[in-house]
């Protein structure tokens, strides 16, 4: 009976076993299209092996194009320009590509399969992303748990980011750690230099990365990081700007100021930077030359309380009761906050009720 | 039976799975491309055409390797799973070919071939014509009229659907809901075949 049993299964494995075969050989005759080369946006090319779909050659070359449904043709968002060598449009994209789309050659990245040579654009916001090299050239305290790295970009050399971008830097393996971690910074240095990175980042007390940064990297050693990633960044209106920051919220903030700066922005500006106590506010020379540098640029430091003999005769309490008790033009006004969460509730709050509404009210939280 | 005689029984048969045992509306196999492709005359078509083509040659595939293999050893209860490894095997083989060689039959049907492999009418009309004990023959007129009644379920689907893209559709019945009730109302017309060949 056991026998028996054991011999039908054998058969039928057999014969499924002989049809995977078939199957596998005729994948390697048939289904195999060659070398094919692939242009994009007529200054890179590659030669990639045919028979897959433009979909999964692109993150495998990391190239990332947004794709929900991981390339079964259902979420309709891989679309790119293919101008070359795409074949016709099948019926499984037509759903989703309207008549000016296949006018403009968009296709569905994941239906596409790539057979001969493809000629493709891909926005430039998704090219610029890639993965760097640099080396660490400089640390720098700024308080007591905040340090300034610089990275020195070595290959490649340069990167095209929007002030107030990110960039993920990668922790190797180390003693703390038994797994790659990688970990968003805003970039905080002036943009007209492409070729330096600067983070500020705060001490998170037993965090994976931070506790690299300060305890283990030196100066000299070399770090990776990949981006540039998201959408803070200034809008291009000339509406007044109320910037409000704390603690390493400090650097997509920089980074937009420098910009300002470089182009000459005549914009009305308040940057309010709120700190525990006076020991932990940084940049403050930096911000002084510039407001006397940048036509109508404030900063107003605040520190929640004042130690004993200290003088002080900024603004004193939490950063968001100083803007409170200083914003009168709020409905005229865009705000730009980096900081906490609770921060940013806590000033988005005090925004609305000063009359910024909040299609106005841009904001990059830590998380 | 006589060759002249099982052609004939295989030339009622076939007629017998287009209109009064329609596969699709007797048996409701093979709803989810049904409803999923007959929003268009054109895709209906395509795929319509790639089931009359799957189905015909998986089924007579099937009856070879059922009273060729399966009887012989006694492994009849195996069928289920060698009819699905067969079919889907055969599918892929298949698309892999016209993808290669005809970019024309593969813009047209080819597309379609993914999704004809799980439509249980396929593997349904491979387990009817075990159970019928049709010959080779008859299985041949069997499984081409069982993909022609497919065919012409999801065609005339499609035409009204197309017709119908305009008219309001309570929302909650938009699609797949209206969809159903329409298939009801073509099965019950269909029953009106049901004279036409009495018993089959």
């Amino acid at each position: 009976m056991i026998g028996s049993t054991l011999i039908s299964v054998l058969i039928v494995s057999a014969i499924g076993a002989a049809l995977a075969a078939v199957l596998v050989v005729s994948e390697y005759f048939i289904g195999n299209y060659g070398e094919c080369r692939i242009v994009i946006s007529d200054d890179r090319e590659w030669k990639v092996q045919g028979g897959r779909n433009l979909l999964s050659i692109l993150t495998a070359e990391k190239i990332f194009i947004p794709s929900a449904c991981g390339g079964r043709g259902t979420c309709g968002l891989c679309k790119l320009k293919v101008l070359e060598g795409a074949g016709n449009i099948l019926p499984t994209e037509e759903p989703y590509l309207s008549k000016e789309e296949r006018a403009a050659k968009v296709r569905l990245c994941c239906q596409v399969k790539v057979k001969k040579d493809l000629r493709i654009l891909i926005p430039r916001e998704l090219l610029t992303i890639q993965e760097y090299a640099t080396r660490c050239t400089r640390i720098i305290n700024l308080t007591h748990d905040i340090k300034l790295f610089r990275l020195q970009l070595i290959e490649p050399a340069t990167m095209d980011y929007v002030p107030g971008q990110y960039v993920q830097m990668r922790t190797p393996v180390y003693e703390k750690s038994s797994v790659e971690v990688y970990r968003a910074y805003s970039i905080a240095s002036d943009p007209a230099d492409k070729s330096i990175i600067e983070l500020i980042i705060r001490l998170v007390p037993n965090g994976i990365c931070t506790t690299y940064c300060f305890k283990y990297l030196r100066e000299g050693d070399e770090v990776r990081i990949n981006g540039p990633y998201g959408d803070f960044r200034l809008s291009d209106t000339e509406a007044p700007i109320i910037f409000i920051a704390g603690g390493s919220g400090m650097a997509p903030i920089k980074c937009i100021l420098h910009h300002m700066k470089n182009v000459g922005s005549k914009r009305p500006a308040v940057y309010y930077f709120g700190a525990n106590k006076t020991g932990e506010l940084f940049y403050t020379d930096l911000m002084r030359q510039w407001e006397s540098q940048l036509r109508s640029f404030r900063f107003v430091p605040v520190v929640a309380s004042v130690e004993g003999r200290e003088t002080w005769n900024g603004e004193v309490g939490l950063v968001t009761q100083a803007v409170q008790r200083s914003v009168n033009n709020g409905p005229e006004c865009e705000a730009y906050l980096c900081g906490s969460p609770g921060m940013i509730d806590a000033s988005i709050k005090v925004l609305e009720g000063l009359g910024v509404t909040d299609n106005r009210i841009f904001y990059d939280k830590f998380s | 039976m006589s060759i002249g005689a099982e052609i004939q029984e295989s030339f009622v048969v076939m007629v017998a799975a287009i209109f009064t045992q329609n596969i699709l509306l007797t048996y409701f196999l093979g709803l989810c491309s049904f409803i999923g492709v007959s929003r268009e005359i054109k895709g209906a078509v395509g795929l319509g055409l790639a089931v009359i083509f799957v189905i015909t040659t998986t089924t007579l595939l099937n009856w070879i390797a059922y009273h060729y293999v399966l009887v012989p050893l006694g492994l009849e209860s195996f069928r289920f799973i060698l009819f699905i490894i067969i079919i889907a095997a055969f599918v892929q083989f298949v698309e892999m070919v016209v993808e290669r060689y005809s970019p024309f039959l593969y813009q047209q049907l080819g597309v379609f071939l993914p999704l004809i492999t799980v439509n249980c009418a396929i593997f349904g009309a491979a387990l009817f014509m075990v159970i019928r004990e049709y010959t080779f023959i008859v299985t041949i007129g069997y499984s081409l009229g069982s993909g022609i009644g497919w065919f012409l379920a999801i065609l005339a689907m499609a035409g009204i659907r197309q017709k119908m893209a305009i008219d309001r559709i309570p929302r909650g019945l938009q699609g797949p809901g209206i969809t159903l009730i329409l298939a009801g109302l073509m099965a019950l017309a269909f029953i009106g075949f049901a004279g036409v060949l009495q018993g089959r």
